[in-house]
């Protein structure tokens, strides 16, 4: 049985800020979703079930809201969601949301992810000491500075590679008005004169703490009909991998290579960086974006951060990426991947403003999580899926 | 739709749980036994689904250590809520519908003893206004008893032969932590808990994990001569707020039910944590006076945080197995006072 096919056909998110103290948790949520259902042309009535993601609990110190949240996101009386996969949520929630309409079960569903990091502490929430654990207290940036140093070894890369991946991705945040950084006048120096946090990492390398949420409102075939411009989901994958294992590649992670087999695969696609117009990568350290291009197929292994250097990358390059500023200059952790997700399928649907690609018509939306274990990516299309 | 049937399942429960919070521990033998009723090894099963809770493990991602007990290469299609077992059935049965997969493993783990289980939960409100005041799960639960009381809708008397027969029928169940029958009036001569609630009357705090595997078709038939092929299943959820519905009814459960489909049910697995829960689900799912409710001595006789929901759904699967019942229901309920409610039923096909 193959799937039913499914589009997206309304986008909406907050403008992110590091506290949005203006509204409440179910106020940030309707924010996204409300702008996603006047996208759709839809009302919270006529939508069939709502799946909620986001990170752990812990960053707003409530156990399970969506319970909370239930009748504030319109889904009392309806069937409720809520998916929890690390920093890879934002993708998976998006890819469960989906599955309900490929399956046939549901016409149309939204979905929303949200953070409102502001209510607790991101640093502390991770890095809690954990029973039968030794603590580490490193945080995602001590975290993943090690994975970023071995991939320098091994690359050979120049040491300001990082730097010019944060400089487009905050100038490209100046044309998202949703962004929430806006630092004019970044430059790949400024960048290297920040300071250093978790060497090779730089304060400018690194991604925000934001509140901030995103909706999509899902829909199947019948439903997308009616729509002037739904994205059309051409493939979507998760792929986790233990986090134990003698040997685990944390740079070029096999779930992350499986993964992307697995996606280009479904969509038809042979030679990813010509027949993929965009991408929006999960890149929370700067020196993720050459070490995922590699990892996705988009360059060979140690020639990603060529592409980089290159200005492919860049707005008007050969493989744009992150072209709405990315998660270097907004992270909401757990709608950071849906924000990925939706930021792709705003690109096919022309409607990415100033930071439109021309002719846009087939878009990566790609997430990760916990310490490279999970992965969850789409290709969203202009042109329904001919399989 | 698929035809997709329960084909494997697996739990423990227990008083206290001397291990981790991740309970890796437990999941390890759970899929080895679920491994040997199917015959598969981990590459057989085309998604894995998880069900647990941070607040309960005390930390955050909770479930990325769960991922160890499957094993490290290859990768795999993987996916986890943070609810219990039998909505991560539910995304897992969505993922066979869709065509990509035919066959999934869904597990879930809690260990309750770790922190007071009744303050936990009590996170789980409403911020803002609710959960400042700290009204613990025990407490609201007396609440709705109360309001059923109060409505004459039910008595102490009604509520103790939930108990009584629940305790009975728990002596055959290898796993339960709570058994033995007495008589209504020896239950009815116990001091009150938190009143009109006796400490029998409310489930006993349990660690646990369970493991259930889904098929579809002939990867079904292949397992089992007798698979419990999924006629029916929803879920959906109600406003939580406490003080405006009537704590007396359950409107998700009922549309569930309506969802899925009872007509025919002979046995009823029911997650009723408080023994008037099972007569508000009883009246919800339009249940009636000849179905045999939680043969296997229900939620009072164990009730594993996260797995406890889809443990119904299982004990509900093996009643199919065995040839026993033709139709069974499995319900799973979150969320305080019966909130938020799930409802799966099964057949045996000839």
């Amino acid at each position: 049985m193959a799937k039913q096919p499914a589009a997206v056909i309304g986008i909406g998110q907050t403008h992110h800020r590091a506290k949005r103290e203006d509204v409440s948790m179910a106020g940030l949520c309707r924010e996204a979703m409300d702008r996603a259902l006047e996208d759709a042309g839809l009302t919270l009535d006529e939508i069939d079930a709502i799946v909620v993601g986001k990170a752990p609990d812990l960053f707003e110190g409530v156990m399970m809201p969506e319970l909370f949240l239930a009748e504030a996101l319109g889904a009392a009386g309806k069937p409720l969601l809520r998916v929890h996969t690390a920093g890879s949520v934002g993708g998976s929630t998006a890819i469960v949301a989906s599955s309900l309409v490929q399956a046939g079960v549901h016409k149309k569903v939204l979905t929303v992810a949200y953070e409102k990091q502001s209510e607790s502490n991101a640093m502390w929430a991770l890095s809690v000491p954990i029973p039968f654990n030794m603590p580490v207290h490193a945080g995602a940036g001590g975290y993943f500075a090690p994975h970023v140093r071995s991939y320098i070894r091994r690359s050979g890369a120049p040491n300001h590679i990082g730097a010019i991946v944060a400089a487009k991705d905050r100038n490209n945040a100046l044309k998202n008005p949703y962004a929430h950084l806006h630092n004019k006048g970044t430059t790949v120096e400024s960048v290297m004169a920040s300071q250093m946090l978790w060497d090779p990492i730089r304060y400018d390398e690194t991604c925000p703490s934001s509140d901030g949420a995103c909706a999509l409102v899902i829909a199947s075939e019948d439903v997308a009909a009616s729509s002037p411009n739904p994205a059309w989901i051409h493939g979507t994958v998760m792929r986790s991998e233990a986090t134990s294992g003698a040997e685990r590649d944390q740079v070029n992670p096999q779930a992350s290579r499986d993964a992307a087999a697995v996606l280009w695969k479904q969509a038809g696609i042979t030679n990813p960086i010509d027949e993929i117009d965009m991408a929006e990568i999960y890149v929370p350290f700067s020196w993720f974006e050459p070490m995922w291009l590699e990892s996705l197929g988009f360059a060979e292994p140690g020639e990603g951060w060529k592409l980089t250097e290159s200005g492919a990358t860049a707005l008007d390059g050969r493989i744009p990426v992150n072209c709405s500023g990315g998660v270097l200059s907004s992270n909401p952790i757990g709608a950071s991947g849906m924000l990925r997700f939706g930021e792709a399928a705003l690109q096919v649907r022309g409607q990415a403003g100033e930071h439109q690609v021309d002719g846009a018509r087939r878009a990566l939306g790609h997430a990760y999580g916990g310490g490279s274990q999970f992965f969850a990516m789409w290709v969203v299309g202009s042109e329904k899926p001919s399989s | 739709m698929r035809d997709v049937a329960v084909v494997g399942f697996a739990q423990r429960q227990m008083e206290e749980f001397d291990g981790s919070p991740t309970c890796v521990e437990l999941l390890v033998p759970l899929f080895a036994e679920c491994y040997e009723q199917t015959g598969w090894t981990r590459k057989d099963v085309g998604f894995w689904c998880s069900g647990s809770s941070d607040y309960l493990a005390g930390r955050s991602f909770s479930f990325v250590q769960a991922v160890d007990a499957i094993g490290v290469t290859p990768p795999v299609n993987e996916s986890h809520v943070e609810m219990d077992l039998a909505w991560a059935m539910y995304e897992a049965w969505i993922k066979i519908q869709t065509g990509e997969v035919d066959t999934a493993l869904v597990y879930a783990f809690g260990k309750s003893s770790a922190g007071v289980l009744r303050r936990t939960l009590a996170l789980q409100l409403e911020p803002y206004t609710m959960t400042p005041l700290w009204p613990d799960t025990v407490s609201l639960a007396g609440l709705q008893a109360r309001a059923g009381i109060d409505a004459g809708l039910w008595d102490e008397t009604a509520m103790a032969e939930v108990v009584n027969r629940s305790m009975g029928d728990a002596e055959k169940n290898e796993y339960a932590v709570r058994k033995g029958a007495s008589s209504v009036e020896e239950l009815l001569a116990r001091p009150m808990y938190a009143d009109p609630l006796r400490k029998h009357d409310c489930a006993p705090v349990t660690d646990g994990a369970a493991a259930i595997v889904l098929a579809a078709g002939d990867r079904a038939r292949d397992v089992r001569d007798k698979p419990a092929w999924i006629s029916g299943l929803a879920h959906n959820v109600d406003p939580m707020s406490m003080g405006t519905r009537d704590l007396t009814r359950s409107p998700s459960a009922a549309v569930a039910a309506a969802g899925a489909g009872v007509d025919g049910v002979e046995v009823a697995e029911l997650h009723a944590a408080f023994s008037h829960q099972e007569l508000v689900l009883r009246r919800e799912l339009g249940l009636s006076d000849d179905v045999a409710i939680n043969p296997s001595g229900g939620p009072l006789s164990g009730n594993p945080m996260f797995s406890a929901g889809g443990i119904r759904i299982g004990e509900a699967a093996k009643k199919i197995w065995s040839g026993e019942a033709a139709k069974t229901l499995g319900h799973a309920t979150s969320g305080p006072a019966l909130q938020q409610n799930l409802v799966c039923t099964m057949e045996g096909r000839a």
